[in-house]
């Protein structure tokens, strides 16, 4: 059972914080600039050194055992295709509830993850297991839609039972400089989710530079997300680990100055254990420990959980068994 | 809360073979030991192996061996010959790297994961760049006139320091063998096994017997080796007062030397930096290695309105540093390679203490048995303190700041030494300006501590004279001085 504690905001609540946090008494296109370009950059190199060197750890026995464990329970299980219908939504579904079929101790993922249209269909299915319902919304994955469609298509997904909404960044928006936009569409949104958790997603495939995703970050996290998540899956590249690197040392500063705390979902791409792994050194050697939960960190992944379910049979049998002993959904 | 705590990941030793006790390679052949001293893992306190005391007879029998090798081979070999030998020594130090791995951190100290990562791949690095000069030689630009090809001197006395035992020794023996000079080197007293084993990779390699010759014992070997009479040339990696021991001891001599010293360099972080890397950069250039590097960063410079910043980051991050076991691949810092350096360390850490400077180490437990120094940051430095102008080479940091960038300049430039420097800035202006102004040998920006074959690397003032690697390394090695051999071949 994951959870979950979201306060609801309103996109005046959240414009005020916002002005308190900047140090204005008006939130202005400027005023964000200002505070945006102020942070520290980032250099690329060191950067991804960092977060190469993070990914030479070596994590064996008990800890593997421990991480595996971890990982399952932090994945959104997720479908976004134009071709899901309600038997693969349900399919999934089943396999979240019982991720492996020969060991009942196989821990769950933490949510799943599907268009609005299929969150009835979802929630039918996992019922009161715990396991939450993530719809992505506002015109997910480009996010060109008007705001009027972007708020429907949320508040659509919140009727339909949705725990949580993945929303996408206007990015056109945020490239052209036009900061106060994409903080107004997030709190509106944040608005519009009532308790639903909000995980912003910035598509940083799309922002290319590391400074970028600071700055977006940062923008996300003034204007309510509940989480920053890398990428919609669908832009290539998705999460990576330096990018994910910027976002944890951004979610921890951001509660050194604020004391809020603020999830990271990398999403997209992550596909071995192996690869799991190195995100919770990160997370672990990053952010701290206290991000590592499903409350604070989630895997955006589909095939990542039978590669987990794989060599957690691994582990405890000692030998590698076989695509044939992993269900596919 | 969970804690994601990392099992024990020991690098197994099975790979390597450490024999009881170790003679000295001799004219392509061991010796039978004889005088032997101990060689200890620092982690332990553990004897590893016995090794020879080379006095001053074998160093006689060493020189012999390389001038006969010299004269009768490696001397009249042409470029492109010797480019072989050399080729395949670097595969094989590619072939044999976790041996060599393992070796270096039992008998160093410095963690599994450097050695690994670090010091076996780039000595292997050195000799694949210097194979590739060796059939090039007259195309380098090394002759002033054009008129005459460059010859080497002949016989090379090397003597190197326990710091980095393995890519030392590549550091000194590739340009040496690339430009037609035979080699006796003479590793540290405390770090001798890798040189050994580089011993039996030259066997492997069927280099001609006496090409390289690699002599043990303490500083009295390497005291008869700089004072012979027939080695044309000296090459020296170690500390300032042995340097200056050696310019006196071949003055008025025909020797030549290149020497490569100690250091005191600022890393230097301007408030527009990009904090979290020059957080890494600061990390590495003080801790890696357990700080015991010529040229880490141990004097860091922060303007003063990000004093605070910088320094709250860095504690944090020091928070998550692995302080243990060598052989641990997750370890990221080892023990200190002696009781001799562990006791320079600590007096000159109380030193800093008396001086008004502030102590920090994160938590830490240290092993009980070996030489272990927790990483540790003096705050509230002066230039005036021993701790900023003395070489500590350990894991101590001593924060310093300034206002404006000539305040950087002239505090960095400030010192006996001149070997390294630092700079971070997100302004490229600054970093071209500063690295004009820095009298350092290398001036690193917005990175600490990268070292490649290409690259030139030696010091100013204090810190020697000369330069390593690149076609700058490549001048040491020759001259254009006619041949003594008949038909020697290019």
């Amino acid at each position: 059972m994951v959870t979950v504690s979201t306060t609801t905001r309103t996109a005046q609540d959240l414009t005020a914080q916002a002005r308190d946090v900047l140090g204005v008494s008006r939130l202005t296109n400027h005023a964000l600039t200002s505070w945006l370009h102020g942070l520290p950059g980032v250099d690329q190199v060191g950067c991804e050194a960092r977060a190469a060197s993070l990914g030479t750890r070596s994590v064996k026995t008990t800890s593997k055992a421990w991480a595996i464990d971890t990982a399952i329970g932090m994945i959104d299980l997720t479908t976004l295709e134009g071709s899901d219908t309600v038997g693969k939504v349900r399919s999934l579904c089943a396999k979240a509830l019982v991720p492996d079929p020969l060991d009942p101790t196989t821990p769950r993922p933490a949510a799943i993850c599907v268009y609005g249209d299929m969150v009835a269909t979802a929630k039918a299915a996992l019922g009161d297991s715990g396991i939450h319902v993530a719809a992505v919304a506002t015109a997910f994955p480009s996010g060109r839609a008007s705001m009027p469609v972007k708020l429907a298509d949320t508040r659509d997904a919140v009727e339909a039972g949705a725990d949580e909404i993945d929303m996408v960044i206007d990015r056109g928006a945020f490239l052209s400089g036009d900061y106060l936009t994409v903080f107004n569409q997030i709190a509106e949104v944040k608005q519009a989710c009532g308790t639903a958790h909000l995980k912003v997603i910035m598509e940083t495939g799309e922002l290319v530079t590391y400074d970028n995703v600071r700055r977006a970050s940062y923008l996300s996290m003034l204007a309510g997300g509940d989480f920053i998540k890398t990428s919609t899956g669908k832009v290539q590249p998705a999460a990576t680990l330096p990018v994910t690197l910027i976002m944890l040392e951004a979610v921890r500063d951001w509660r050194d100055l604020t004391g809020t705390q603020v999830g990271v979902k990398p999403a997209g791409g992550i596909k071995t254990t192996k690869d799991a792994i190195k995100y919770l050194v990160m997370v672990s050697e990053i952010a701290g420990d206290d991000w590592l939960t499903p409350e604070w960190f989630r895997f955006g992944a589909s095939s990542l959980l039978n590669d987990l379910i794989l060599q957690r049979q691994k582990l405890a049998t000692g030998a590698y068994s076989g695509a044939d002993y992993v269900t596919i959904d | 809360m969970p804690k994601f705590e990392y099992a024990p990941a020991p690098e197994s030793r099975a790979i390597v073979t450490i024999e009881k006790s170790y003679g000295l390679f001799i004219d392509g052949a061991f010796t039978r030991p004889k005088a032997t001293f101990p060689t200890l893992n620092p982690a332990d306190e553990t004897v590893l192996a016995e090794v020879s005391q080379a006095g001053p007879k074998d160093v006689d029998k060493a020189v012999a061996a390389a001038r006969r090798a010299y004269e009768g081979v490696w001397g009249r070999m042409s470029g492109a010959e010797r480019g072989k030998y050399l080729f395949r020594i670097a595969r094989i130090l590619q072939e044999r790297a976790r041996e060599f791995a393992v070796l270096e951190t039992l008998d160093n100290g410095k963690p599994i994961k450097e050695t690994r990562d670090v010091d076996v791949p780039v000595a292997a690095a050195h000799f694949f760049y210097h194979a590739g000069w060796a059939d090039k030689l007259e195309y380098a630009g090394l002759s002033a006139s054009g008129a005459d090809v460059p010859r080497p001197h002949g016989v090379v006395g090397q003597v190197i320091p326990w710091n980095f035992p393995l890519l030392m020794l590549a550091w000194k023996i590739a340009p040496a063998l690339a430009t037609g000079n035979t080699v006796v080197l003479k590793p540290a007293e405390t770090t001798p096994l890798s040189a050994l084993l580089f011993a039996e990779v030259c066997q492997q390699a069927e280099l001609p017997a006496g090409v390289v010759n690699i002599i043990t014992g303490d500083g009295r070997t390497g005291q008869a080796l700089v004072e012979h009479p027939d080695v044309d040339k000296i090459a020296f990696t170690g500390s300032t007062e042995v340097g200056k021991a050696i310019a006196r001891t071949i003055a008025g001599t025909s020797k030549k030397a290149t020497l490569e010293l100690g250091g005191k360099a600022a890393n230097i972080v301007f408030d527009d930096a990009p904090l979290d890397q020059a957080v890494e950069g600061i990390v590495n250039g003080i801790f890696f290695n357990q700080g015991q590097v010529c040229c880490a960063g141990s004097r860091l410079l922060v303007q003063e309105n990000v004093h605070d910043q910088v320094v709250a980051k860095l504690k944090r991050r020091l928070g998550t540093l692995r302080v243990g076991d060598p052989m641990d691949k997750n370890s990221d810092l080892g023990a200190i390679n002696s009781k001799a350096q562990l006791d320079r360390i600590t007096s000159l850490v109380e030193a800093g203490v008396a001086e008004g400077a502030e102590r920090w180490s994160p938590e830490c437990t240290l092993p009980a048995k070996g030489y272990w120094f927790p990483p540790t940051v003096l705050t509230g430095v002066s230039q005036t303190h021993r701790v900023a102008t003395e070489e500590i080479f350990g894991p101590v940091l001593s924060v310093l700041t300034f206002r404006t960038p000539q305040e950087a300049v002239a505090k960095a430039n400030n010192t006996a030494y001149g070997l390294s420097a630092g700079v971070w800035t997100e302004k490229g202006s600054r970093i071209l300006w500063m690295a004009d102004q820095l009298k350092a040998g290398v001036v690193w920006a917005n990175t600490f501590n990268r070292f490649d074959p290409t690259s030139p690397f030696g010091g100013y003032k204090e810190s020697g004279y000369g330069r390593e690697g690149g076609r700058h390394g490549l001048e040491a090695y020759v001259t254009t001085a006619p041949s003594t051999l008949t038909g020697a071949a290019r």
